[in-house]
């Protein structure tokens, strides 16, 4: 798209879109070509042979156990941390709607964990379940009389990492939902409400469905959030460990590239995180189109 | 008008409370274990009266944690980020909005291909990329012969290999972030709704572009820029993945990479309450950022959505 009206000059546009071309085929588009060449070599760690071996990399990728584990580690992670932080944070946006005059307190009040990085919410959390200090480990483990080890047990330090993960995003999700709920007409609230409808049942009939973009909108962000932007609590908390438990797929590129010095297996791993978010993304935009016919 | 429902209204406002204080239990219990003296914090359970040790513990963390030299670092990268993200990407919205020439849908693509691909997914490559920037142009460098070219010039042999390193620069720490579409979509989206009536009486008047861009443009702007300013500092203070990369040298760390230093480890001493204490320091900028700026900051986060 552009406009009606429009300034002619020959030069001055290409000078003015140039930097960002410019960073853009720095940073991403050679980098990506690189990736997409290191995953079709192998090569040893100084870089001295490269061979190339066609889609190797990628078969003995998706052979390896390890890899398949960091999978489903991976799917388990993003869709408990989804779950967690979408119905926290719906059911608090749906408490403070309710909540007719202190709004704006409300929401500032919950508003700033989006502000604390991932890896402090992860140190935050390790103080809270530290086996030994923390005193949510502690009612855990005296209250509800359940082992709690995340040092030792894989599940554990799972269950650890979600809920630093959880957190945070809760209070992204409650903005959202909130903002949601606002921009629903009341005149509909108030004329089921004169139909008998109970406010529970309005909340299941009205709410909720018109409320259906927002979720499909925050569900999709949650879960690139905890693709990606987690990286920073595995690496505070558990450095993927006890015995890979932690290990999700961002982390295990940075371990096998970083740590490991396997740049063909890293690039390609790479290479498969980029194809899936490329998925949401176009899925996300299909829907977006979507979303601006119905509105018209 | 709904019905009134004193009961559930009742239940609203407890559960409302039970979940803000679920949502702010870890920062309440960060702020008094920041406040206790070792002997204290290290007892289980830690006793949840707050102590008078809260200005010891921040200094300490702060003398320990290298946190004046850290909070720059980190201060400087996030203003980099979100000033280059914001320059960057007015200008190039501006340029595909309002003129048209041969390679202006190229442009578009070539910039929007790169929409919410984080640097998490292209690490390894782009941490080369800033290791030499320079890469690209060697085999160019030596397809061209440039070297015997040299050598021919100076009577005897010369070697040139081209490098410039951004590893422990703050320019590597800021320029690989800056690469993102998703302020150039923003701004694009914007621009479009401008009415069409500003332009053509600017260039009546006679006004040049850049005139139309800086006198009309960026005051309509100021609210996105307000709300961009604020996301994109907490995201590039929150930076974590890269600045661990980029970075070796401890006075050019961020504060955010520094904390993990300060965590007791199983041998250590358990000091929590200056692990805490630096936590509580290194997360303030950010959350005053949020807090100071809300309504801009809302406004930011959930318009583009609609």
């Amino acid at each position: 798209m552009i406009k009606r009206s429009i300034f002619k000059n020959r030069l001055l546009p290409y000078l003015l879109i140039l930097p960002q071309i410019l960073v853009t085929a720095t940073f991403f588009y050679w980098p990506a070509a690189q990736g997409v060449y290191q995953s079709l070599m192998r090569s040893d760690p100084f870089g001295l042979h490269n061979r190339f071996i066609w889609f190797d990399n990628f078969i003995a990728l998706f052979t390896d156990p390890l890899y398949l584990k960091s999978i489903g580690i991976t799917l388990v992670f993003s869709a408990s941390v989804a779950a967690v932080s979408i119905s926290m944070g719906l059911f608090i946006a749906t408490m403070a709607n309710r909540a007719f005059k202190v709004k704006t307190v409300i929401r500032t009040m919950l508003i700033w964990p989006y502000a604390v990085a991932p890896a402090i919410s992860g140190i935050l959390w390790l103080f809270l379940l530290h086996p030994s200090y923390g005193v949510v480990a502690l009612f855990i483990e005296k209250y509800l009389s359940i082992p709690w080890n995340p040092v030792l047990n894989g599940n554990d330090a799972l269950a650890m990492v979600i809920l630093a993960s959880a957190w945070k995003e809760i209070s992204y999700n409650f903005v959202f939902f909130l903002a949601g709920m606002q921009s629903i007409p009341h005149s509909l609230i108030e004329a089921a409400a004169m139909d008998g409808a109970s406010p529970f049942r309005r909340f299941w009939a009205i709410t909720l469905p018109m409320l259906s973009p927002t979720l499909f909108f925050v569900t999709v962000m949650n879960i690139i959030y905890a693709f990606f932007d987690t990286f920073g609590v595995i690496h505070t908390v558990t450095q993927g460990g006890p015995g890979g438990a932690t290990n999700i797929l961002v982390y295990k590129v940075y371990q096998d590239g970083f740590i490991g010095l396997n740049l063909g297996s890293s690039a390609a791993q790479s290479i498969v995180l980029m194809i899936l978010i490329i998925i949401i993304t176009v899925l996300q935009f299909k829907y977006v189109e979507r979303k601006v016919q119905y509105t018209g | 008008m709904v019905e009134k429902t004193p009961i559930l209204d009742t239940f609203t406002y407890v559960f409302l409370m039970l979940g803000i204080l679920v949502v702010g239990f870890p920062i309440i219990y960060a702020i008094i274990a920041a406040t206790l003296p070792l002997d204290q914090v290290s007892r289980v359970p830690m006793p949840m009266i707050p102590g008078d040790q809260l200005l010891a513990n921040l200094r300490e963390a702060w003398q320990r944690g290298d946190l004046g030299t850290q909070l720059m670092n980190s201060f400087i990268m996030a203003s980099g980020i979100t000033f280059g993200k914001i320059v960057v990407s007015m200008l190039g919205a501006f340029s595909i909005v309002y003129f048209d020439y041969r390679f202006r849908t190229v442009a578009f693509v070539t910039v929007f291909c790169t929409l919410m691909l984080p640097v998490e997914v292209r690490i390894l490559p782009t941490y080369e990329m800033a290791a030499n920037l320079l890469g690209p142009l060697q085999p160019l460098w030596k397809f061209l012969h440039i070297d015997s070219i040299i050598s021919w010039f100076a009577g005897h042999d010369i070697k040139v290999s081209l490098e410039l390193s951004l590893l422990d620069t703050y320019t590597g720490l800021i320029l690989p972030l800056v690469a993102s579409a998703t302020c150039t979509f923003l701004f694009r989206q914007f621009f479009l709704t401008v009415p069409e009536e500003l332009c053509e009486a600017a260039k009546m008047d006679g006004a040049s572009a850049m005139t139309f861009f800086t006198r009309i443009l960026l005051p309509l702007s100021k609210t996105n820029i307000a709300a961009l300013i604020v996301i994109e500092f907490v995201y590039g203070w929150n930076q974590y993945l890269w600045p661990l990369l980029i970075t070796t040298n401890p006075k050019m760390t961020t504060a955010v990479i520094g904390l993990q230093n300060l965590i007791p480890q199983a041998d250590d001493l358990p000091e929590w309450n200056v692990a805490m204490a630096a936590a509580l320091i290194v997360m303030l900028p950010p959350i005053l950022v949020v807090l100071f700026m809300q309504r801009w900051f809302v406004k930011g986060l959930v318009d583009p959505e609609k």
